[in-house]
């Protein structure tokens, strides 16, 4: 069987940036896995700006951005085989490929770096009463349809849920002609970032209605309505406040979902909140060797912040083939989301072995203004920011210095936390 | 004219830092809420003359990996102008080969600034 040191699932960015971030770590027996037959991943077809700023301090479309790290990628070296579909991996790290040409193979691999991505809830996790009838997308495909394809999905538009991808077509409609009536979310509060609401649907004049969903689907052979009506506090419909949009199109923008069916295989424990791996500071999963990085690990709304933690993983997995670590051996301490803190990414950190600065990504439940987000070492509050604005749509992240932690050698928990004052 | 307060969202990264921008007589006075240049250059425009880049994809002839070709105004146009920008590219095509960068339309709409592709066909 052949053996390497890292194979990567996946080559999209998080995949890239680890395979780059392993090379530099000094590990260059890495081979990336992409099952599409182009890298980049879900980037090529994001073909707005605003990606980048934060890596490469300018501002670059989705396309843009993965062929920087390909082409970085290719100058280094890093073997990329294309058309790879993995369909198992081990909790020993036997990694089954099936390839057009080699057929179903298998790779022994030192380290796995788990980096497949997400993908969108349909329309069949939503129980919208009606029936099938043609003319039902999600915004994903549709954004796939009108920017790789060439095809226009459809003239007149309603888009359910406010997902960022959804505004981003709710734009991209609207400049290829499509009518878009409204984006309908059943939320108080948007699922997308607020620059998405600014440049997508108020620069249009496209109504975005809080608290409101599809309650019904009008049309046998092709979408001909939907009805939008108000919801109470528990999400129900309100009877009485719909109203009918007739339209040949309704787009989902219902969120987004890490694929993780081979991280369940191999053994990897999953996060109800992510469901994504629970990992600890190196973003190892609880299975040695295995780490995770990208929309697989949390999804983001970032790709700069994806391409951040992927080199994270990349450099970990190096360091896990090249120095052997025996993560077993070393204490670890748990990190507890706390008072509308949703969930942490890492959940754990080993003190010996953490950086000097570890950035810790979260999200809140809820949308909150004025408000501080706290970090307690054990007892004591090591930090206490003031936000204006926090969303549910926008992660957040705080950094824990290793000094803080090492201060305090009894502790058994660090906590972050809101805090009105 | 007397002064008047904006409230914007910072649109150049997603960040979206809250600005305010307060204008008297037609000059913007100050612009406070944002954490990096752009936004203070961002929130100058956006009450007196806004601007975006357009991206869309054309057609692309004679690729065999591709349909469509990804592009994007070099620079910001005013905003105004993005429906005319979309009309002037409605009937573009590209041959292969095609290099990010490369442009497509020159001076597009009068604006002075050039269609490039974003990527490689």
């Amino acid at each position: 069987m052949e053996t390497r040191d890292i194979v990567i699932i996946g080559g999209g960015p998080a995949g890239l940036a680890a395979a780059i971030a392993a090379y530099d770590a000094g590990c260059s027996d890495v081979v990336v896995l992409e099952r599409d037959t182009l890298l980049g991943g879900i980037l090529n077809q994001c073909i707005h700006n605003g990606f980048g700023l934060h890596t490469f301090k300018e501002e670059l479309t989705g396309p843009e951005y993965a062929a920087r790290y390909v082409a970085c990628a290719e100058e280094l070296g890093v073997e990329c085989r294309l058309g790879s579909m993995v369909v198992d991996v081990s909790s020993d790290r036997c990694v089954t490929v099936v390839n057009p040409e080699r057929g179903l193979y298998s790779i022994q691999a030192k380290a796995v770096v788990l980096a497949m991505g997400c993908r969108e809830r349909p329309r069949g996790a939503l129980n919208i009463p009606g029936f099938r009838p043609a003319g039902i997308f999600s915004a994903g495909t549709a954004q796939r349809l009108v920017n790789i394809e060439g095809q226009m999905p459809g003239r007149k538009v309603v888009i359910l849920g406010s997902g960022d991808i959804g505004l981003i077509m709710a734009r991209r409609m609207t400049l290829e002609g499509a009518q878009v009536a409204c984006v309908a979310e059943i939320m108080p509060y948007s699922g997308g970032l607020k620059r998405n609401i600014v440049q997508c649907l108020d620069d249009f004049g496209i109504p975005l209605l809080l608290s409101h969903t599809v309650s019904r689907i009008e049309g046998k052979k092709r979408v001909e309505a939907v009805w939008v009506s108000e919801v109470d506090d528990q999400l129900r419909p309100i009877p009485g406040t719909e109203v009918r949009y007739p339209c040949d199109t309704l787009l989902l923008s219902v969120g987004l979902l890490p694929e993780n069916e081979l991280s369940r295989e191999a053994g990897v424990e999953l996060s109800p909140i992510t469901r994504g791996p629970v990992v600890d500071d190196s973003l190892q999963t609880n299975v040695e060797g295995i780490f995770a990085c990208g929309n697989v690990l949390h999804v983001h709304d970032l790709v700069d912040y994806v391409s951040q933690e992927a080199a994270v993983a990349g450099e970990s997995a190096a360091r896990f083939v090249l120095d052997q670590v025996q993560e077993s051996d070393s204490t670890q301490i748990c990190l507890c989301a706390e008072g509308g803190v949703r969930y942490t990414v890492p959940t754990r950190v080993c003190p010996s072995r953490m950086p000097d600065k570890l950035t810790i990504r979260f999200r809140v439940a809820n949308v909150y203004r004025d408000t501080f987000v706290s970090m307690y070492v054990g007892e004591d509050r090591v930090l206490h920011r003031r936000k204006r604005v926090m969303a549910p749509g926008e992660m957040e992240e705080v950094v824990l210095k290793k000094s803080d932690v090492l201060a305090r050698p009894d502790t058994s928990s660090i906590t972050i936390t809101l805090e009105g004052e | 004219m007397s002064k008047e307060t904006h409230e914007l969202t910072c649109i150049n990264c997603p960040l979206g830092c809250l600005l305010t921008v307060v204008v008297d007589d037609g000059e913007v006075v100050s612009v406070t809420g944002n954490t990096c240049r752009r936004g203070d250059s961002y929130g100058r425009k956006e009450v007196t003359n806004p601007t975006r880049i357009v991206t869309t994809s054309v057609p692309v002839v004679g690729s065999a990996t591709q349909k469509m070709v990804s592009v994007k105004t070099a620079h910001d146009v005013p905003k105004e102008l993005i429906f005319d920008v979309m009309r002037a590219l409605r009937d573009v095509r590209v041959t292969a080969p095609v290099s990010i960068g490369d442009v497509v339309v020159a001076d597009v709409c009068g604006t002075g600034v050039d269609i490039i592709a974003t990527r490689c066909a």
